[in-house]
Order: C-alpha cells, then sequence, then structure tokens
C-alpha cells in the first residue's frame, strides 16, 4: 500500500503530445477513477503509472520512489487488464501464482495467499481449471485474483469490467468496491463508463484530449463540473448546454425568452448549462423556458422529454414524473431549481 | 414428386461414391511402389530379376533382413546399416532441432523486441527463402572445407538448419499472442527468458511439434549436399547409401537387400508422423489461442 504522487506528467508519441501535463497526488487507499471518452489518454496515463509505456517529462513516484525508470515488476503494482490476459495453458492456481513464483516466495506462502485470494473471490471451485473452461466473469476474478495475491503498493485496473454483460458488471463493480474496502489498497482505474465512474471512486480524474478537465469527488464533480466538457460529460441524460446573451442580469435564450439567473458575469454571451433532473414543470405566469416536447420516454419511476427550447432549434433534454402526462408535440414551461444552474465561458470553457 | 425429393439425395450418394473411387485409386497409385518396395524386400534376388514381378511376399523376408543386418550392407557399401540409420537419425534429428532453436531465437528477437534494423532483418530472412539451396551450394561447399568440416557431422547439419520458412511461422503465430499476454507477465516480473520459457513456449508446443515433423522428413530425405559433403563411407546416409548400392548392370545389384534398406528408409519418418499426427495436425489448424 503506497500514495502515489503524478507530476506534470506528459507522453510524446512522434513530436505530438498525447498527454499534457497532469498533476495529482493519490492518497494511500484511495480509490481513484480515470474517466473520459475513448482516445482521451486515460489507458496511456494508467500504462504509464505501470510502467508500460515510457514517459516524455514529469515524475511518477509510487511511495517515496520516483519510478520513472523502472521496469513494471519493480514498481510492485498489479494490474487488471481489460480482457484479463490469464495465461491460457497454466491453470486458476499457476495463473494467480505465478507472480509470486518468479519472485521466488516460498511454496507454502503462495499456496496460503492464493487460497485467501480464492476465497475472497469464490473462486475455490475452480481452481485447478484452466481459463478457456471459466465464463466472463469467472474469468474477470481470477484477473483479481492474480492482482490480489501480490498485495501491491497499488491496484490498476484497465476496464476491468467492459467485457463482461450488464448484470454482471453491476455485480463485479460491487465486488470490487467490497474488495477495495477490505484491502485498503490503493486503487487506480480507467473506465469510460460514468456509472461505473461515480459509484466506485473517492475521486475523479475526468480526463479529454490528454488534460485532466477536472480531479474532485464525484459529489463535486457533479454539482460543480469545471468545465463544460465535464459537464455534458458526466450526468445521464447529458446536461442541456446552449449560449445565451447577458442582457441586464437576465438571460436571453434562444427563441427570445427571458429567464433571470443570479450571478451572470458581465460579458455579453456566456453558456448556459441545465441538467435535466434540475428543471421543475411552472406555471404561465412564472419566467421560465417553453420547451415543444419532441418525443417522451417512459422509464417506469421517472420519464425522459426530448424536445426544443420553443422558437428556436437549441434541444432541450427534461427529466419528468413517472406519472406525467407530457406527450409528443406538448409545450411544457420549465424553469431550473434555484442555484441549479451551471456557467461556462464560450471561449474556453471553464466554469464562471 | 416423390423422385424430386430423393433425386439430390441420389445424385449426392452417386457423387459421394465416385468421390471414394477417385480417391482409392489415387491412394493405390500413390501406395503401390511402397508396397512393392516391401513385396521385393522378402524376395530373393533371383526371383525380383525373373519376370514377372511377384505381388504376394515371399519367403525369404527373414533371411534378407538378417543378412542386410548382419553385415551383408557392409560388404556392398562399406558401411553398416545400423551406422546408416544411426547417421541419418542424427542429422535428420539435428536439423529438425537445430532449425526449431535458429527460428524460435529469431522469430522471438523480431516480433518481441525493439531493435534498430529490425524490420530489415525480418526483410534479409525474408529474402533467403527465394534462394534455393542449390544456388548457394558451391559458396556453402567452400566454407565447410575452410572449416575443415568436410565428412563430420556439423557439416552435414550446419548449412541446413537456418530456415526462412520456419522463421515466418513462428513469427506468425507469436504475432497472434495478445500485447496484454506480454504485459501482464511483465508486470507479474517475467523478463524476456521467463516470458520464453514459461509463456511462448508452452503455448508453442504444438507449432514446435509440426515444424519437427517436416524438418526432420526434409533431414532426413537430404540428398545433394550429404553426397557433396562426405566423402567417407562411415559418414554416408541412408539415402545415399542406397545409390551406392545400385550398380549399373541390373545382376550386379543385390536388389533384395537394396529394398530392405529402402523399407528401413521408409519406416522412421512414417513413425514419426504417426507418432507425432495428432499434435502435427493440431499445430497446424488450431487458430484459437
Amino acid at each position: 500500500m503506497a500514495h502515489i504522487q503524478l507530476n506534470d506528467l506528459r507522453k510524446s508519441y512522434a513530436g505530438q503530445e498525447v498527454i499534457h501535463g497532469i498533476t495529482m497526488n493519490i492518497a494511500n487507499g484511495e480509490f481513484v477513477v480515470i474517466v473520459g471518452p475513448s482516445g482521451c489518454g486515460k489507458s496511456t496515463l494508467l500504462r504509464m503509472v505501470a510502467g508500460l509505456e515510457g514517459i516524455t517529462g514529469g515524475t511518477i513516484s509510487i511511495g517515496d520512489r520516483v519510478v520513472n525508470d523502472l521496469e513494471p515488476r519493480q514498481r510492485d503494482i498489479a494490474m487488471v487488464f481489460q480482457n484479463y490476459a490469464l495465461y491460457p495453458h497454466m491453470s486458476v492456481r499457476e495463473n494467480m501464482a505465478y507472480g509470486l513464483k518468479i519472485a521466488k516466495m516460498p511454496a507454502a506462502e503462495i499456496e496460503a495467499r492464493v487460497a485467501k485470494a480464492a476465497a475472497m473471490l469464490e473462486l475455490e471451485p475452480y481452481l485447478d481449471r484452466k481459463p478457456r473452461a471459466l465464463s466472463g466473469g469467472q474469468r474477470q476474478r481470477v484477473a483479481m485474483g492474480r492482482a490480489l495475491v501480490r498485495e501491491p503498493a497499488a491496484f490498476l485496473l484497465d476496464e476491468p469490467l467492459s467485457n463482461l454483460d450488464a448484470k454482471l458488471r453491476v455485480q463485479m463493480r460491487l465486488q470490487i468496491k467490497d474488495l477495495h474496502q477490505t484491502t485498503g489498497q490503493t486503487m487506480l482505474y480507467v473506465t469510460h463508463d460514468q456509472v461505473e465512474a461515480m459509484t466506485l471512486a473517492d475521486r475523479l480524474i475526468v480526463m479529454n484530449k490528454g488534460v485532466a478537465e477536472q480531479i474532485a469527488t464525484p459529489q463535486e464533480v457533479y454539482m460543480t463540473p469545471a468545465s463544460e466538457f465535464v459537464a455534458g460529460f458526466i450526468g445521464s441524460p447529458a446536461m442541456n448546454i446552449f449560449t445565451v446573451q447577458v442582457q441586464g442580469g437576465e438571460a436571453m435564450l434562444p427563441g427570445g425568452h427571458r429567464l433571470p439567473i443570479a450571478g451572470l458575469p458581465a460579458r455579453p454571451e456566456v453558456r448556459l448549462g441545465l441538467r435535466p433532473e434540475d428543471m421543475e414543470v411552472v406555471g404561465e405566469d412564472v419566467p421560465g423556458i417553453p420547451v415543444v416536447l419532441r418525443s417522451v420516454e417512459w422509464l417506469g419511476a421517472d420519464a425522459f422529454g426530448y424536445g426544443t427550447i420553443e422558437g428556436s432549434d437549441v434541444p432541450m433534454t427534461l427529466r419528468l414524473p413517472g406519472a406525467t402526462a407530457a406527450a409528443r408535440g406538448q409545450r411544457l414551461r420549465v424553469a431550473p431549481v434555484e442555484g441549479r444552474w451551471h456557467l461556462f465561458a464560450p471561449d474556453t470553457g471553464k466554469r464562471l | 414428386m416423390d423422385n424430386g425429393t430423393h433425386s439430390p439425395l441420389v445424385a449426392r450418394g452417386a457423387a459421394r461414391t465416385l468421390a471414394h473411387l477417385w480417391m482409392i485409386l489415387g491412394v493405390i497409385i500413390v501406395a503401390f511402389p511402397v508396397y512393392y518396395v516391401f513385396i521385393a524386400s522378402t524376395h530373393s534376388v533371383q526371383t525380383i530379376l525373373r519376370p514377372p514381378l511377384p505381388l504376394l511376399p515371399g519367403s525369404e523376408a527373414f533371411e534378407n533382413y538378417r543378412a542386410a543386418f548382419s553385415g551383408e550392407i557392409n560388404r556392398i557399401g562399406g558401411v553398416s546399416l545400423w551406422r546408416l540409420l544411426g547417421n541419418t537419425t542424427l542429422i535428420a534429428v539435428g536439423i529438425a532441432v537445430g532449425k526449431i532453436v535458429i527460428s524460435m531465437a529469431s522469430a522471438y528477437a523480431i516480433v518481441f523486441f525493439k531493435f534498430p534494423f529490425r524490420m530489415a532483418c525480418f526483410w534479409l530472412i525474408f529474402i533467403t527463402l527465394m534462394l534455393p539451396v542449390e544456388v548457394r551450394i558451391q559458396p556453402t561447399y567452400k566454407v565447410m572445407v575452410d572449416l575443415g568440416l568436410i565428412d563430420t557431422y556439423a557439416g552435414l547439419i550446419l548449412p541446413l538448419i537456418a530456415s526462412a520458412t520456419a522463421t515466418l511461422l513462428f513469427r506468425q503465430f507469436f504475432m497472434t499472442i495478445p500485447d496484454e499476454l506480454l504485459e501482464a507477465a511483465r508486470v507479474d516480473g517475467a523478463g524476456p527468458w521467463r516470458f520464453f520459457k514459461d509463456i511462448l513456449w508452452p503455448l508453442s508446443l504444438t507449432n514446435v511439434a509440426a515444424i519437427f515433423v517436416i524438418q526432420f522428413i526434409y533431414g532426413w530425405t537430404q540428398y545433394l549436399w550429404p553426397l557433396l559433403v562426405t566423402n567417407s563411407n562411415e559418414m554416408n546416409t541412408i539415402v545415399i547409401a542406397l545409390k551406392k548400392m545400385i550398380s549399373f548392370a541390373d545382376a550386379d545389384t543385390p536388389w533384395n537387400l537394396v529394398m530392405v534398406t529402402s523399407v528401413l528408409a521408409i519406416l522412421p519418418p512414417i513413425l514419426v508422423v504417426v507418432l507425432m499426427q495428432r499434435w502435427f495436425v493440431k499445430g497446424l489448424v488450431e487458430t484459437e489461442k
């Protein structure tokens, strides 16, 4: 167990910089999730920590050691791969024991550690099977077990659940969470799935194009996204973000509607972000946003209304109560819940 | 419409019978000379020389084989049958093992290591495919003479163990190994040697078996190179000895013993194929790793 320190970490391929300087301290025992769309550099970042990718600039420390020039095996880390990367010719037991065997650990100790990990992951009945005789979920657990027996300074997980079906994914997500709580391991976890990110993380790194847009707890990321990108990426359905004119302390919406918003900055234009779940249907006499619904998706507990702001083609998604009578073609007047709006600079995308 | 529904089946049945007959015919054509070799090895030389050719085993089998093993071959060719079989086995195994070692090592380097001129190395190996043994035989011979390797096992084996084909085969196989497997091994602490020994080698076993079979037969049936690089009868391979046993005049050739030697020349490759067949086929067809 150890803390990990990333200091202005950079990576270039053939002169093209893909990771633009990431600085972060991961506390001992913390669960940090790196989340972002594909191609944002999240896997590259993880692989740099693992030592599978070289580092162009900056430093990585694990514990109190700078590990920039150390081989993966010298970094005291364990990794879980997306496709598990189990050794196909070895039994589950041998797969888990392989790293320890190389480290020349006494056989009795290896046996004890494998038994402990197998018990924790409910893998005991499968110890003598080959990976090809296991289901996807079992393989995933073996991959976890292989990391677990090492008792490393840090766990690195690269989209470990993305090859599982939806039901199993939820189950394994809970299991990983439990595992983190029982072992107290430092974990660095890459995913593109925001549900995994929000539910697992103590803290999130939201990445976009090689930049850490925000490093914060899931609550902070959701409540106060640091940039328009983060606002649009976290939350489902995605936040409605559009440009409004600032006129006399009020926001002039597309379609010519006025909306009083507190704290508008002194600039002519601003990007306004409203989450679908942060809006309520209001009466005609209250200032609000008229929305014409194009379609309504009923999900049971609630419903999603998709439409446009009246008099414009700016799309608007609303979260409505499950009992709503709203239907296609209907006009609804909605207003943001007090204080639950987000303002971003049109040029930099940063939160205002 | 009964006929209509049945006719495709009938046609298929007829086609299958025809196909079988055709294949049986093919097998007979291929197998007959081999069968005849065996038949001839069981007759006396007089019976063989007097037409028509007998098609059933004769009574001289025991006598012929006993004579061949107890010195008759020695009298004709100056070297015992045991020695011939020993020489050939040594050379065939030497070539097969040598080829596997060299080609696995080069494929391992080309696929898993980054070094300057890696692709140049690959293409150099690839280009040698275009040069048949006969083209480079003269310079190779000169090198062997200069190294004093004429009439030695090293001289018989070494020039034949470099193999572009086997290198390419192993390269293709190594490239199907997922990168993550290598990375998982690196994280587990395996260096290049351990990765090879613990992961790559066990996964390659079926391919190794297939290449061993092919190269063993290649080594066993070598003719031109052993002919050039050996002078002494003691270093002959069984194929060379067979050639030397046949004189120009039919009557001077001990055909019964030639046929015994032929049978013994055919048997070991067949044994290798039969014993390793399961692995051999697996190595050639297996794709899932």
